[in-house]
């Protein structure tokens, strides 16, 4: 067994896919470098995130994916699930290996798999693209903190950036301690680190007072989201199916 | 009583009434922003919460008054009513929907009023919050207008040039009950505007399609709501009503709303103890869809044989056991349309099935693996695995099982894990 060992990145994935393929390896694992265990004695190569050699996996994939299997293979890697780069490898291996477009064949267990993770991953974006709430932090700046299962940041960019372009705004995984912002003059995505020094626990990231403004808007929205309500229909379960409690933290109407 | 704790009494007052309006859709508008503008409509439409009854929180969905001129039973906001009464000014929504969608907590605005002075001096001031919104502040997120019965025609042309859907509720599944529950109503301001709308938004449509940038005109469509369960018709009249509805005036949806017993002073109306119907709105709504998206015709599911839906199961299968001879369906070569209408199997299962089989014959395991509930659909289904259960058992044996295997849900889990290793 050999093990690609690679930087983490999306590029360096397709990099990696390239050199299993350059060195005609079947029995390939993909691990990201971080996982590497001093306990692993098979061969361990090295990948170096090559743009070239990921560019021409990229360049084939498009070649024989639709547009909507491109991105069932990027939201799969986004997953960050436990060896999910050898499946997206097993994945690409089935797709170069098949003349015919094997996207929808739905009885080959690899291409089901990815379909449903995809769709999970999917499923978390349009979530968030739900449960961001932004605080007006100071001078028209609006902040948000999210923990998502995976990492859909990258993903929810374009939504936001088409609704609040003409706003201020940072959208910050705690989790995985960095976001981005949106600069509304000059229409730019940066991304942004919050030194862990600053931070207490990963349960708020930027500790600033809020002005009266911010937190009258947020008391109005709570009291909206009370009154909204109706009590005989009460249905707990359906409440946290649909907002599970591990959203809660920082939904400011499932505050007390 | 200082500035916020007004406006905070203000939103508690006139949230709370317009809660029972249960349609809370942001969907089927396409409204892309500008760089100066806020907000965008992506046509499916978020749910940026969800209530502790489990509905969806999409809109900012309030009355601008809850003063009213009617006196329509059902209503909490009945002139004869004693409750407090309250009135957000134009400015004090416009900025409401702002701030709040600025935080990404709503799509956008769903604004219904009582009727104060008139009909008419009430839609204007719906409209101006709309035009506000859109021209002051260039919001191009959701706007849903519920006009007020009996208001002008040019004031309802003004709303659907700003709003992205309207709604003219019918309120009651027939006119019988309209007359005897809202006796200053009346069908005919019901439907004249309806079909208004209706003829408007498709020519406004077709229009668009030759010119790029002709105006819009509600784009997401028209809907309405009728209230179940507070008069008695059947199952299959709320039906028949509610096709009529989809096929006379094109609406996007007809919401149908279990009545939540408010009074007990009032014979026509169900007693304050009375549990809302709530079990049947979700087998009417099961219905719709089928209608909607299962191409069934209502006569099928609802007839004068069967003018009830089954409590226990849902519509389809309740249908499925009555017409057993439409049956098995053959997986791997029936059509797509028959295999939509197998028990257990939703249309996004059909698709996939039918995608598969493409690359070889599908078996029970692959099914599974696809989702569909086999616990119902296998006894209506044959596939490439030998075994089968669509042997020719009686409705009513079938029907006894598959309600077993609802039972079993609720076991505890340890017998589940038995049921592993059996
Ligand atoms: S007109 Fe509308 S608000 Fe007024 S009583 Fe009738 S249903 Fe209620």
């Amino acid at each position: 067994m050999t093990y690609f060992s690679y930087d983490g990145t999306f590029t360096g994935l397709l990099a990696a896919i390239f050199e299993v393929y350059e060195r005609k390896t079947y029995e390939a694992n993909i691990i990201n470098k971080k996982l590497l265990s001093p306990l692993i004695f098979d061969e361990i190569v090295d990948v170096v995130n090559d743009n070239e050699k990921s560019k021409r996996v990229y360049n084939g994939l498009k070649d024989k994916l639709s547009q909507q299997g491109m991105k069932k293979f990027y939201f799969t890697f986004l997953s960050e699930l436990p060896l999910v780069e050898n499946l997206l490898l097993k994945f690409a291996q089935t797709v170069f290996a098949s003349k015919t477009s094997v996207e929808q064949d739905f009885g080959n267990p690899t291409i089901l798999e990815i379909t449903k993770i995809a769709k999970r991953v999917h499923r978390e974006k349009h979530r968030f693209e739900a449960f961001v709430r932004f605080e007006n932090i100071g001078n028209q700046l609006f902040f948000a903190n999210i923990n998502p299962d995976f990492n859909v940041l990258p993903i929810l960019i374009p939504h936001f950036k088409n609704r609040y372009s003409s706003q201020d705004w940072v959208i910050y995984d705690t989790k995985r301690n960095y976001g981005v912002n949106y600069n509304s003059t000059n229409q730019e995505i940066n991304e942004v680190l919050i030194q862990p020094c600053s931070i207490k626990s990963d349960a708020i990231a930027v500790n600033i007072d809020l002005d009266p403004e911010e937190k009258l808007f947020q008391a109005l929205w709570k009291n909206y989201f009370k009154n909204t309500n109706i009590e005989s229909r009460k249905n707990t379960k359906l409440h946290i199916q649909h907002v599970p409690k591990r959203y809660w933290k920082y939904l400011p109407e499932k505050q007390i | 009583m200082n500035n916020h704790d007004r406006i905070h009494e203000k939103l508690s007052i006139l949230s709370s009434a317009a809660k029972y309006d249960v349609s809370c859709s942001s969907s089927g508008s396409k409204r892309s922003n500008d760089k100066n503008g806020l907000g965008n409509t992506t046509g499916m439409g978020i749910c940026h919460s969800y209530t502790e009854d489990g509905r969806c929180v999409s809109l900012l969905k309030i009355l601008l008054t809850n003063y009213c001129i009617f006196d329509c039973a059902y209503c909490v906001s009945r002139k004869s009513n004693d409750i407090k009464r309250a009135a957000f000014t134009v400015e004090e929504v416009v900025s409401l929907t702002i701030n709040f969608y600025k935080r990404n907590y709503i799509e956008g605005l769903f604004l219904s009023s009582g009727i104060f002075k008139d009909a008419d001096y009430t839609m204007e001031r719906l409209v101006l919050i709309a035009k506000k919104l859109r021209l002051e502040q260039r919001f191009n997120g959701y706007i849903h207008l519920k006009t007020i019965p009996g208001a002008s025609q040019e004031l309802m042309f003004e709303a659907g040039l700003y709003a992205d859907r309207i709604s003219v509720n019918i309120e009651l599944p027939t006119e019988i009950s309209l007359k005897s529950l809202a006796p200053d109503k009346n069908f005919k301001d019901i439907l004249k505007p309806m079909s208004y709308f209706n003829k408007s938004i498709l020519g406004y449509k077709s229009e668009k399609k030759l010119i790029k940038n002709a105006p819009k005109f509600a784009p997401a469509g028209q809907s309405t709501q009728m209230i179940i369960g507070a008069t008695p018709e059947t199952d299959k009249e709320v039906m028949l009503s509610a096709q009529k509805l989809y096929h006379q005036y094109n609406m996007k949806r007809v919401y149908y709303s279990g009545y939540i017993p408010i009074r007990d002073n009032d014979a026509r109306l169900p007693s304050i103890n009375t549990a809302p119907p709530l079990l049947r709105e979700h087998r009417l709504y099961q219905t719709d869809w089928l209608m909607r998206f299962y191409g069934f015709d209502v006569n099928e599911i609802l007839n004068n044989q069967h003018d009830t839906l089954d409590a226990d199961i849902d519509p389809k299968l309740s249908w499925a056991l009555r017409n057993l001879h439409e049956f098995p369906v053959d997986i791997n070569h029936d059509s797509y349309e028959k295999i939509l209408r197998v028990p257990g199997i939703g249309f996004r299962s059909a698709q996939q099935i039918v995608s598969a089989r493409k690359f070889g014959k599908l078996d029970w395991e692959q099914l599974k693996k696809i989702g569909i509930a086999i616990n119902r659909a296998k006894y209506f289904i044959i596939c490439r695995s030998d075994n089968s259960f669509a042997k020719d058992a009686l409705p009513s044996v079938i029907r006894h099982k598959i309600l077993a295997t609802y039972q079993s849900k609720f076991k505890s889990t340890i017998s589940n894990q038995l049921e592993l290793f059996l």
